[in-house]
């Protein structure tokens, strides 16, 4: 496959799962700084588009390159260290730490066995959680045990987690999914503030948010892409209309 | 001094200082010496309990094996005392002098090559340590990469228990068989069987116990003991957190194991023995008991359970050997099903609200930089379930 200047290019990308292709064919570009949104219907196999770049399943062809490396046979961590975030679609934090533990576990420092036993929590890392902390509004909250957090607030966390590796591909599935009306709010303008400086994908339902946020749209459809671009051309269009409305 | 004070109320440090207490003052003070060996004895399976704290508790890994390592390391260091004990002049009865007296029965008429070693001190103790370490990492390393886990996991390690007691009791002639070896008398020259001998055996136990639930604390206390709670609980978060979750399991495996041989070479200088009895599946189920008993997420409170469990079961099984057994697997089941953090997780949730009222105080105003996992130690019990779900699925992906 070429080279591109893309930050991450997914081509010709496949996944079947005992003969059944999650994944099929598909090919897709995000440009540095993009924000771009997946939307589609259940099963149209956005996560699994997810688990594919993040290593989380592996691929039965096709390529992931991130800054032209390589992604398809690369150890989880070993993605993440080349600096692709994720946020699952549930909250997925550590319940039991608190909101400053939870940030500090995630500081990209000790991440070796001996380095972890050696690692301080020096005024550096002190200042970069409550920078990140203040970035999404937990800022207050840094000794509150993350179980006790409201959904809205352990969503935040996670992705909070995600920007203490400062990563330079974001993806967030379904980061608005239980948020109130103010919560939506407040995340969009969060995304719209982390976009600045690094690429990232959000998987989502809500139409109103999508408009809200996306550079860009990607369709999926069982497995391929249906349509992209920007929002207006994406909902005008008939194969989308009939992917949503139809059946 | 109030910053001490609420140091060592945070790293549990007090907790330490008492069973410290206990066993280095207390027990020596009240006990004549037959019961203080047999103490001694038992606190030799508090090092396999301290390292299933940290191995199960901690990491979140069921080892149904520990006896192994337990073994080894007895093994190792009995297999000095024995060549020292097996000098030509005390063996010259026999058709080859100088080999250990069960090689001569079974008509071996040379020492192995790989006994050679244990001729000298310094290497045995250094092969005590490290043999174990290295088998587990190899076992612990081929699991965890393949993303084996859980119930899979547990089942393997009673695999490898089952393989080495076959193989040490098959291998009568290089390991004493299914008697074990025996007849262990000194230690560089120094009668290990004396009063004095035993006194100091029995304090360099205890001293080491407390060294290794210190270590095991300071590793809890580290970025790496936050990491194996969060492994347990939420392994894939951590591993999209950049780190190779594997190996952080292969770290609590191996120093589970290390613990463990510790526990046995000290076990074979103080009972004067070692034997395959100590490290098939049985004793390494009892030697899980005694953690859970204790507390799993309590390093004191599984030195506690040892005792406890190791006292019951002398008593009883003078009484009612027959029933013993019985009564120690109603004991597992009870403990798991009534009370999941054991003994230290009935004192976090009953007696220590009876007086933690002052105590809550300067927790609070604690700095959230050095924080320790506390919330976890005394919080909700963990479910066992939620690690083996998760390796379930990373080996279909």
């Amino acid at each position: 496959m070429s080279n591109t200047d893309f930050v991450l290019a997914v081509e010709d990308l496949t996944v079947s799962f005992d003969g059944f292709k999650a994944i099929d064919a598909l090919t897709l570009y995000v440009d540095r700084g993009e924000l771009r949104v997946i939307i589609g219907p259940n099963g149209a196999g956005k996560t699994t588009l997810l688990d594919l770049i993040c290593g989380k399943t592996r691929a039965s062809a096709g390529s992931i390159k991130f800054k032209n490396v390589e992604m398809t046979k690369l150890q989880e961590h070993k993605i993440v260290r080349a600096g692709i975030g994720r946020k699952f679609q549930t909250p997925s934090i550590y319940e039991n730490l608190s909101v400053f533990k939870n940030l500090e576990v995630s500081f990209p420092r000790g991440r070796s066995v001996f380095g972890a036993l050696g690692f301080r929590c020096t005024d550096e890392v002190r200042e970069r959680v409550q920078s990140v902390a203040d970035e999404i509004g937990l800022g207050d909250a840094l000794d509150v045990e993350a179980g006790l957090l409201s959904h809205g607030q352990k969503q935040w966390l996670e992705i909070g987690m995600l920007l203490m590796q400062e990563p330079e591909l974001l993806m967030l599935d379904e980061p608005i999914a239980g948020m109130s009306v103010r919560e939506r709010e407040l995340t969009a303008e969060l995304l719209a503030r982390i976009c600045k400086g690094r690429s990232v994908i959000v998987i989502e339902h809500d139409m109103d948010f999508v408009k809200r946020i996306a550079h860009k749209v990607t369709v999926m459809h069982q497995g391929k892409i249906l349509a992209e671009g920007s929002m207006d051309k994406v909902q005008n269009d008939p194969k989308v209309i009939d992917v949503y409305l139809g059946h | 001094m109030n910053a001490l004070k609420i140091w060592i109320g945070k790293s549990g440090l007090g907790s330490v200082l008492i069973l410290a207490l206990i066993i280095l003052v207390v027990f020596p003070l009240t006990m004549d010496l037959f019961r203080l060996n047999l103490v001694g004895k038992y606190l030799t399976y508090g090092f396999v309990a301290v390292g299933l704290v940290m191995l199960w508790g901690y990491g979140g890994v069921l080892s149904l094996g520990q006896g192994v390592f337990f073994g080894l390391g007895g093994y190792m260091m009995a297999m000095f005392m024995k060549l020292e004990a097996s000098d030509p002049v005390t063996t010259k009865i026999q058709s080859t002098p100088g080999i250990p007296d069960f090689m001569d029965w079974n008509q071996i008429t040379e020492l192995p090559f790989w006994w050679e070693p244990f001729r000298h001190l310094p290497l045995a103790l250094i092969a005590v340590l490290l043999v174990p370490t290295l088998l587990a990492f190899i076992i612990s390393y081929a699991m965890f990469k393949r993303r084996v886990g859980g119930v899979y996991f547990a089942i393997i390690t009673q695999a490898v228990a089952l393989i080495m007691t076959v193989l040490i009791i098959g291998q009568q002639g290089y390991t004493g068989g299914v008697n074990g070896i025996t007849d262990l008398k000194t230690m560089l020259g120094w009668d290990t069987r004396e009063d004095t001998a035993k006194y100091i055996l029995y304090f360099v136990n205890g001293g080491l116990l407390i060294g290794a639930i210190l270590l095991c604390r300071w590793i809890q206390m580290s970025k790496l003991g936050t990491l194996l709670l969060a492994m347990r609980d939420k392994e894939d978060r951590v591993r999209f957190s950049g780190y190779d979750v594997s190996m952080f399991k292969v770290f609590a495996f191996c120093l589970a194991a290390m613990l463990s041989a510790i526990g046995g070479a000290m076990f074979t200088l103080q009972v004067g023995f070692m034997s395959p009895s100590f490290v098939g599946i049985v004793p390494s189920i009892e030697m899980v008991i005694f953690a859970a008993v204790g507390g799993r997420m309590s390093l004191v409170g599984a030195v506690y359970g040892t005792l406890l469990v190791n006292f019951g079961k002398t008593y009883f099984s003078e009484s009612f050997p027959d029933l013993w057994l019985f009564l120690m697997a109603a004991l597992f089941i009870g403990v798991v099903l009534a009370f999941p953090n054991g003994l230290a997780g009935l004192y976090e949730s009953h007696v220590k609200p009876l007086f933690g009222r002052r105590k809550a105080k300067p927790e609070t105003t604690a700095a959230p930089g050095d924080g320790t996992p506390h919330t976890s130690t005394g919080g909700k019990p963990l479910s066992r379930g939620a690690p083996i779900s998760g390796d379930v699925q990373g080996q279909s992906a």
